[in-house]
């Protein structure tokens, strides 16, 4: 699998009300960038065109992929709520995507990728047995499991409290790895530790910072990171 | 002793109990004559001495009910399933199905005897009519209301609208669809008695009317009673078979 890089160029508006102004935004292949702003700057609405979802925002632009193959089919999205099905099981709800497509589920797959967040002993338990943490993780196997080398993030890890939040960015990070990821997410933090591209999203447009230094995901205590997550609230702030 | 109130049983014996006191007292200050009003111990009488014939329209009416309950409930599932996939059919049916419910639906007892004769088929359809649009109804509306989250991952996985329906519209709805059955279980056994007192030669309906004709009113309350605790446990058993089902579905 090789990711593909996007860019996303134009305006959106929602009836006669903008939504966002002219902009461009490039998503390096392979690579996670992390969008960051203040809310009802419209990054919800750029991640959901990206995905193909949105049909009542009206968008003036072009969305491309740097392999010139469309994007339809090649994402997969996780989401601020776990969106798992109460009635079905751990392992039920890994197997989502090929249920829903009618493919024969692969279990054993299933079961690896299980294993591969830590949710092995946790398979046959129903979501609602389970703490945020690991619903949360279940949805992360959910979006392995679709194996797909685009993956848009919309704020996954801002509901868990902060130790779970440090986990499972390391998590994703490691089972997401070669991936093209589109994270949108409120805390500087996250995007400090996260992020190989930063982007800060204001209603004048977007603004590239420059991440901290080293390979992700950055430790939670190292001064650069520090510095950068100082840096990126004082912008939110100035922009608020 | 506080506490044991607080116990199902003991509060249905409680609730049972005051009500043949409050029985009892109406008939020991008034003296009705018991052909206008027998006492409660004059009907348990006539439950116990006339248990067979009691029983074997209780049965009758009782099968009737399931036949229409299975029936309605079905074709109430299919109906709010084939809206929720269609919005044309939505907009042609919807509006008829909402007219239909200003016609009174006893209006239609006698027709249906006409048509179907004094068996058990007008009782099935009459239970079937009256309970079709609660369940399609319950169901329907829970069908519509799908979190859209839900609906949009499954776009993202390029689900079809069949498999959405099956695999998520459908599982999500049901606990909508177990409050219409719910509902249907109490209605089904009115539709039931309307259309046995229009035209029957067994059942419950049947044999009220028979013990009022023939100034049994004590057979006719014994029969009441019989009916209300055959729709209680109508109502117990589908209760009861929706907790199970939405348990493991």
């Amino acid at each position: 699998m090789t990711a593909p890089g996007l860019a996303l160029t134009g305006s959106a508006a929602f009836g006669d009300t903008p939504v966002f102004g002219p902009l461009t935004l490039e998503v390096p292949a392979g690579q996670w960038t992390c969008l960051l702003g203040p809310s009802g700057v419209g990054k919800t609405t750029l991640l959901r065109l990206v995905a193909g979802l949105d049909e009542l925002t009206q968008f003036d632009g072009r969305i491309t992929t740097t392999d010139g193959d469309p994007l339809r089919g090649r994402i997969a999205l996780m989401a601020q709520s776990d969106l798992l099905m109460p009635w079905l099981s751990v392992l039920e709800n890994t197997l989502l995507g090929a249920r829903l497509r009618g493919e024969t589920p692969d279990k054993t797959h299933a079961r690896d990728v299980l294993a591969r967040v830590g949710l092995s002993d946790h398979q046959d338990k129903r979501p609602g047995a389970l703490s945020g943490g690991q619903r949360q993780r279940v949805a992360l196997a959910r979006t392995l499991m679709e194996d797909r080398p685009v993956v848009l993030l919309d704020e996954p890890f801002s509901a868990l409290d902060a130790k779970t939040r440090a986990e499972m960015q390391d998590m994703a990070c490691k089972v997401l790895e070669g991936r093209t990821v589109l994270m949108v997410t409120h805390d500087p933090g996250e995007a400090a530790r996260l992020g190989h591209q930063i982007v800060v999203m204001e209603q004048t447009g977007l603004r590239d910072v420059t991440p901290p230094p080293g390979a992700i995901p950055r430790a939670v205590d190292a001064p650069e990171t520090l510095r950068t997550q100082a840096e990126l609230l004082a912008q939110l702030l100035r922009a608020a | 002793m506080r506490g044991l109130w607080k116990t199902p049983g003991a509060s249905i014996a409680g609730s049972a109990l005051l009500a043949i006191l409050l029985w009892q007292a109406v008939v020991s200050l008034a003296a009705p004559p018991s052909y206008i009003l027998p006492g409660p111990y004059d009907v348990a009488e006539t439950l116990i001495t006339q248990r067979g014939q009691i029983w074997h329209h209780t049965w009758y009416t009782a099968s009737e009910v399931l036949l229409g309950l299975a029936l309605g409930a079905g074709l109430g599932a299919l109906s709010a399933i084939g809206l929720a996939a269609s919005p044309l059919a939505t907009a042609l049916l919807r509006p008829m199905m909402v007219f239909s419910q200003a016609i009174p639906v006893f209006v239609l007892a006698p027709i249906l005897t006409l048509w179907l004769g004094y068996g058990i088929w007008p009782k099935v359809i009459m239970a079937l009519l009256i309970i079709y649009f609660p369940v399609t109804s319950a169901f329907f509306d829970a069908l519509m209301r799908t979190p859209q989250n839900w609906l949009d991952l499954a776009r993202v996985m390029g689900a079809s609208r069949g498999r959405v329906m099956r695999h998520i519209r459908i599982p999500a709805a049901l606990p909508g669809l177990a409050s219409g059955l719910r509902l249907a279980a109490v209605y089904a056994p009115i539709g039931v008695i309307i259309s046995e007192w229009v035209g029957a030669s067994q059942g419950l309906g049947y044999l009220i009317l028979l013990a009022l004709g023939r100034v049994k009113v004590d057979l006719m309350f014994a029969t009441t009673i019989a009916l209300a605790v055959m729709t209680l446990l109508v109502y117990a058993g589908v209760d009861r078979a929706c907790r199970r089902w939405l348990d493991r579905a």
